[in-house]
């Protein structure tokens, strides 16, 4: 077969023009990336000191102090989304995967769904008046359940779509070997997919630490060490925002610097999970 | 081998003698088939234990039973009422064309079928006289003593090689006494025990789709079940690997009663003492395997093992 130079010329030349294009987008997306991360990193770089661990913040008008206690509110908060999120989110995607076609689970994977589009804000308000009004103040509980809520359909489709990947076979095996289905689920499928799990669970940590709207009226904030769960809370990204929008230099400087720790943990999660995955597939 | 067989082998029944023209069990439509499948001659048959070979059909110490079993898949019914005795440690091997309820058959005899959503059952299946599909009858008991290889080799891939061998005892829940005496008994039994003795903490499926497959066996094995179910084990493995299967069937039906199911009609008259010729989900023809291969009374099962059709 032969087209004629001409067609071959013309086929080179929108080749070029797509390959080019494709190299242009990418770029494109990574500019505000990389200008974000070096953008931070120049400006939080100098307000990460062991203080800023470990102190409280200063009054306005003194220099020094750090978010020692938002660091730790972050952690209490996204430690109670994972105790509240991710058991329940594991059940129902098991749920999901192995009683998946009843009209119930399609009506259950549909929610999920839905839910995960919802915006955080209003994960916030459902869970200031459904939480915050009936206990009279905002506390920690409030706020880890606010991003527990979020976090969990990301989780409950995550075990779902994992579990489905493992292979039937091996639940064949098992139920072969005379153990009860439930059994077969949890100590065969379960713990084949959990890697997999743990990747999504990490991702979804990942999302709501950075969450900021569900916390603004559920664990609120605090400028002290707060004493339990029942209490406001500081967290890292709230306080990026209260420090933001004060008029004070040396808050704006500690924006800055939750901001950068806040950066580096995500992306220490998803590297992580990244990891997670290659060992994973290398071992097979 | 070293595994305890003793009780297994005390009440093995006295050999029985009878002659070749034992009707088959399948209905004989036509009386006499002409010889001429010299190519498909069983050759291994000369390796078994020649009083056997004398046995009969209608001679058969059952363990197991179907009585004019059907099996469905939603409304399409696979397996359409058969009855077929299972001889008490020997091989019985189903052969058939795809698609012939070979696989839903055996399936049904440790109630895996159900396994399968949209699957049902009718008819009987005795094991020891008693019906499996008793409404008071656990269908997990079942699969605890009615074993099961499948297909394609599936070890568990979170677990060693090990554990895999352990596996059903602890899903089980029964507690482990010797658990390196079970190890090395079960792979012993499927002559793995050498090939992978100094790695038994690598994971399952690092071993070769031959070793994976006895290492299958040998997990079923440590559940000392009754019956092993054997569906197609060697289709997807290579010559070698399939000839070392084999000469581990050949070993088990000291003490195990094994159903196999194969493609290869070669291999259902290298190791097996009876045979079944399924087609369309019926039961053709149920002989021993030296009459299956070389007198058949049905046309339609000359037709298939002279390659005919199927």
């Amino acid at each position: 077969m032969n087209l004629g130079s001409a067609t071959y010329a013309r086929r080179h030349f929108i080749d070029r023009v797509v390959r080019g294009s494709c190299v242009l987008g990418t770029v494109v997306a990574l500019v505000p990336l990389a200008s974000v991360l070096y953008y931070v990193l120049v400006r939080g770089i100098g307000g990460i000191d062991l203080d800023f661990f470990t102190e409280l913040p200063k009054p306005v008008g003194e220099a020094g102090g750090g978010m020692g206690n938002a660091v730790v509110g972050t952690l209490t908060l996204v430690g109670l989304a994972c105790l509240f999120g991710i058991p329940p989110g594991i059940l129902a995607g098991v749920y999901l995967a192995e009683f998946g076609h009843s009209r119930f689970a399609r009506l259950v994977r549909f929610s999920a769904d839905v839910m995960s589009g919802v915006p955080s804000i209003t994960v916030g308000l459902f869970v200031y008046s459904l939480v915050v009004l009936t206990t009279k103040h905002f506390s920690a509980l409030a706020g880890g359940i606010a991003l527990a809520i979020l976090m969990l359909p990301m989780v409950t489709r995550t075990t779902e779509e994992l579990l489905k990947l493992v292979p039937e076979s091996l639940r064949e095996a098992a139920l072969g070997l005379g153990v009860p289905k439930w059994r077969a689920t949890l100590r065969v499928m379960l713990r084949t997919a959990l890697p997999g799990i743990a990747v999504g669970v990490m991702l979804s940590v990942a999302r709501v630490a950075g969450e900021t709207a569900p916390l603004l009226f559920t664990a609120f904030n605090n400028r002290f060490w707060s004493s339990g769960v029942d209490e406001p809370t500081a967290s890292l990204s709230v306080n990026i925002y209260a420090n933001a929008v004060s008029p004070y230099e040396d808050w704006h400087r500690q924006a800055w610097a939750a901001a950068l720790v806040l950066l580096l943990t995500v992306l220490l999660l998803n590297v992580s999970a990244r990891f997670l995955v290659r060992t994973r597939v290398r071992a097979r | 081998m070293n595994f305890d067989v003793s009780s297994r082998l005390s009440h093995e029944s006295a050999p029985k003698r009878a002659n070749d023209a034992e009707p088959p069990i399948g209905e004989s439509k036509k009386a006499s088939a002409p010889r001429s499948m010299s190519k498909t001659e069983p050759a291994a048959e000369t390796h078994s234990r020649p009083r056997w070979d004398e046995v009969s059909v209608s001679q058969i110490t059952p363990k197991m039973k179907a009585e004019d079993l059907h099996a469905s898949f939603g409304s399409a019914e696979v397996i359409k009422g058969i009855s077929l005795p299972v001889a008490e440690k020997l091989v019985t091997a189903i052969i058939g064309p795809s698609g012939c309820g070979k696989s839903t058959f055996i399936r049904c005899l440790n109630r895996m079928h159900e396994v399968v959503p949209g699957a049902t059952t009718k008819g009987k299946v005795l094991l020891d006289e008693q019906d499996i599909y008793d409404r008071n009858v656990d269908p997990v008991r079942v699969r605890g003593r009615v074993g099961m290889v499948f297909q394609k080799p599936n070890p568990f891939p979170t677990m060693s090689i090990r554990d895999n061998v352990l596996a059903g005892l602890r899903l089980n829940g029964i507690k482990l006494r010797d658990p390196d005496g079970q190890v090395e008994r079960a792979l012993r039994q499927v002559a793995l025990w050498d090939e992978v003795k100094d790695r038994l903490a690598k994971a399952g499926t690092s071993l070769s789709g031959g070793q994976q497959q006895r290492l299958c066996i040998a997990r079923a094995l440590a559940l000392e079940p009754e019956v092993l179910l054997m569906d197609e084990p060697c289709s997807a493995l290579d010559p070698i690997a399939t000839a070392r299967v084999e000469e581990l069937i050949h070993e088990l039906r000291e003490s195990y009663t094994i159903v196999i199911v194969t493609h290869n009609m070669q291999q259902a008259a290298r190791v097996a003492n009876f045979t079944a010729f399924f087609y369309l989900g019926q039961l053709v023809e149920y002989n021993r395997t030296q009459v299956i291969f070389t007198r058949p009374k049905e046309q339609r099962t000359e037709d298939y093992i002279t390659g005919r059709f199927g």
